[in-house]
């Protein structure tokens, strides 16, 4: 690991070794055999002490002026100046000298992980190579306008949001969906920023400006992310304010009361040295805050991003979880899934159907031709007609074919007919005004949607509910194969809203409702929950506006991802905020009954600091199980 | 309007705690946010006041931390 230090650091290491060389001059040279040997002695750590000390003291100085009156390098300049009044000029150079280490240590350690937490991040793409009268040019991609082609070469950032009209090639999204499979890029394609061309040259006509580009807006919201505090972090911004003055009077108290009482005044203005030492609540205040990033970082990384560490937090005591079935736990692309022939062959009655939709352009019978997937030949098709919200009708080869819902062909056929289990939009086929048998057409699972279920579950989310606009069939039948505790279908978004708060109320006071929709049509419903996750976050504005957590890849297994994600930094931030506080308290009990001195309690300051710091970094590292 | 602005050698988190509360404190502004981890300053304030609030803020940050610097 190569070390490098800013230049601040280096300025800090200078006066640490200057420091540190005279100091052990000090110590080495035996003053007793000098005249005026203590006033030499004296001068000496004072030099050493001014060399390592001197920018702290007149830092101190300033900060006095300027009214802070309780600044930690104020703090420590009157512990060392303490320390040589009371003779232990050795220990006031000591304290100074660890002080900057464990300063330099800070500042490395931050530093350091502020770095490997951007880096994760690091999806900005430096230049764009746009295409003017042909001739390539690479500009920065702020000066590309919407409409210019540029062209991508293979290992490079795709920098601009646009339309590939050229070339084909396959997309890393790793970087920001977390997904590891790369998606094929073909003429007619999304390209989207932030993504790496793998394997072929392509040109993209461009759709956005960089600042609209998908890559700029996720660089802006991870960056935000910070301004949204977490509880925790709020808590402990309130208790730092308090903590030093509180510190600090037990220390004037520690000073005066025993001193008064005992007359042993260099004793115990001694060990109230030792509180102004540890009174800066910096290992608190920086943990903190760099634990619940380095979170959103992790997050980040495997394709989730949160808008805030409040978010974050509040994800770690999620108890509802409330699900939009289309988009969510289902693709929200129909297929035929079953195909139910009477007296006829399968392929007969999917042609027959096929033909008859040929002229609509339903959804419906977009999934029905796929599933044909041959070529319809028009020729084959006369007197094409659609009864509105009912069905089509036309003749194919001259036998005339009936297609619909199950009142329409009733009314065709004089009989009525049934789907066995309709989980799903059921199309039934008549020939000649005889009942020939349906066609199930029904959306399909997400291959996850199972494993996620299973997966919160054992991140002991206690309900499961799912909430959706589908016919109470097709939702009771996804319900029951997902083993989901509840199930409410046939609903307006008002209605969504209505039976959140209601959900709501019925979890614990601590416990917090999630709401997953895909974002569209969702967004009153994502801001009525506790936390609103969006799927489809990639190249969907409407999601990533509304939601307070966006999951780039359509996964609903990340949620439990992002749950884990929660609460493993949530563990971290709490074992920094007991490890700082004990270690304080305990360094504040032993200094006061005289067992430690100045040293340990620099420890106590600075060594806490680096530590909680090396702690909070770990919340980067999340390891998808 | 809400900006943001970068800043160097911002390094205590206390400091940018204290930062942020004293800049909160400037009339005009609605919200404003000192980060410690994105070395950020983000402000958020009336067009008609911003650039007083903005100096008003620069000052405020020199008080708390002399070494710390803005860049505009």
């Amino acid at each position: 690991m190569a070390v490098k230090f800013s230049k601040k650091q280096k300025r800090i290491l200078r006066r640490i070794i200057t420091g540190f060389i005279i100091f052990i001059a000090g110590e080495l040279i035996p003053f007793e055999a000098f005249p005026y040997g203590n006033i030499i002695e004296l001068a000496v750590f004072m030099g050493a002490y001014i060399a390592a000390g001197g920018a702290v003291l007149v830092k101190a100085g300033k900060n006095i002026l300027n009214g802070q009156v309780f600044d930690e390098n104020f703090l420590m300049c009157i512990a060392t100046i303490g320390a040589f009044i009371v003779g232990e000029y050795a220990e006031g150079v000591e304290v100074m000298l660890f002080f900057l280490v464990g300063e330099l240590f800070e500042s490395y350690a931050v530093d350091k992980s502020r770095r490997s937490i951007s880096g994760l991040m690091d999806i900005r793409p430096d230049s764009a190579r746009v295409i003017r009268d042909g001739v390539h040019t690479e500009v920065s991609p702020e000066e590309v306008k919407t409409g210019e082609i540029i062209a991508v070469y293979p290992g490079e950032r795709i920098p601009l949001d646009g339309i590939v009209v050229s070339g084909s090639s396959s997309a890393d999204t790793s970087a920001m969906t977390g997904e590891s499979v790369p998606r094929d890029l073909n003429e007619g394609d999304n390209a989207l920023s932030g993504c790496i061309n793998l394997n072929g040259v392509i040109e993209i006509k461009v759709t956005k400006e960089y600042g609209q580009s998908t890559v700029a807006r996720i660089l802006e919201l991870v960056e935000n992310s910070a301004s949204s505090k977490a509880k925790t972090e709020n808590f402990i911004t309130r208790f730092a304010a308090v903590y030093t003055p509180l510190v600090v009077g037990l220390a004037a108290a520690l000073a005066l009361i025993p001193s008064i009482i005992t007359g042993e005044w260099s004793v115990w203005v001694y060990r109230a040295l030792t509180f102004l030492v540890i009174s800066c609540p910096c290992a608190l205040v920086i943990s903190v805050p760099l634990g619940f990033f380095g979170g959103i970082g992790a997050a980040s990384s495997n394709g989730i991003l949160i808008k805030g560490s409040n978010y974050l937090e509040a994800l770690a005591d999620a108890e509802t979880v409330v699900m939009d079935k289309t988009g969510t736990l289902t693709k929200g692309s129909f297929e035929v899934s079953e195909i139910c022939p009477i007296d006829i062959s399968e392929e007969q009655l999917l042609e027959y159907a096929a033909y008859a939709e040929n002229h609509s352009s339903h959804p419906i019978s977009v999934s029905l031709k796929r599933a044909y997937g041959r070529k319809i030949d028009i020729s084959r098709i006369s007197d094409a007609a659609e009864t509105a919200g009912n069905g089509v009708s036309a003749k194919v080869d001259g036998v005339l074919i009936h297609a619909g819902k199950s009142a329409y062909i009733s009314k065709v056929t004089g009989k009525s007919c049934t789907a066995a289990n309709a989980h799903g939009t059921v199309v039934y086929v008549s020939a000649d005004n005889k009942y020939i048998g349906y066609i199930l057409i029904s959306d399909q699972l997400k291959e996850d949607s199972e494993e996620a279920v299973s997966q919160l579950r054992s991140c002991g989310v206690k309900q499961i509910v799912m909430l959706t606009g589908d016919s109470d069939g097709a939702a009771e039948y996804t319900a029951a194969r997902l083993k989901l505790d509840k199930v409410y279908s046939e609903l307006l978004p008002d209605e969504k809203v209505s039976h959140v708060t209601e959900l709501k109320k019925s979890t614990s006071e601590k416990g917090k409702l999630i709401f997953v929709g895909d974002g569209i049509n969702d967004a009153p419903v994502l801001t009525c929950a506790d936390i609103g996750i969006a799927m489809g976050g990639l190249g969907s504005d409407a999601a990533i506006e509304a939601a307070d957590v966006v999951i780039m890849d359509d996964k609903p297994s990340k949620i439990a991802d992002a749950m884990k994600i929660a609460r493993r930094t949530k563990r971290i931030v709490t074992q920094n905020i007991i490890f700082a506080l004990g270690v304080k308290a305990a360094v504040l009990i032993l200094g006061a009954l005289g067992i430690t001195g100045m040293q340990a309690a620099v420890f106590a300051d600075v060594g806490v600091s680096v530590l909680a710091i090396l702690n909070a970094v770990r919340a980067l590292r999340y390891k998808r199980t | 309007m809400k900006k943001t602005y970068a800043l160097r050698d911002l390094d205590c988190a206390n400091c940018a705690a204290k930062m942020e509360a004293a800049i909160k404190k400037i009339d005009g502004v609605k919200d404003a946010t000192v980060s410690f981890m994105t070395q950020k300053l983000t402000i958020d304030a009336d067009d008609a006041v911003f650039d007083a609030v903005l100096k008003k803020a620069v000052k405020a940050i020199s008080k708390v931390e002399p070494d710390c610097e803005v860049i505009l």
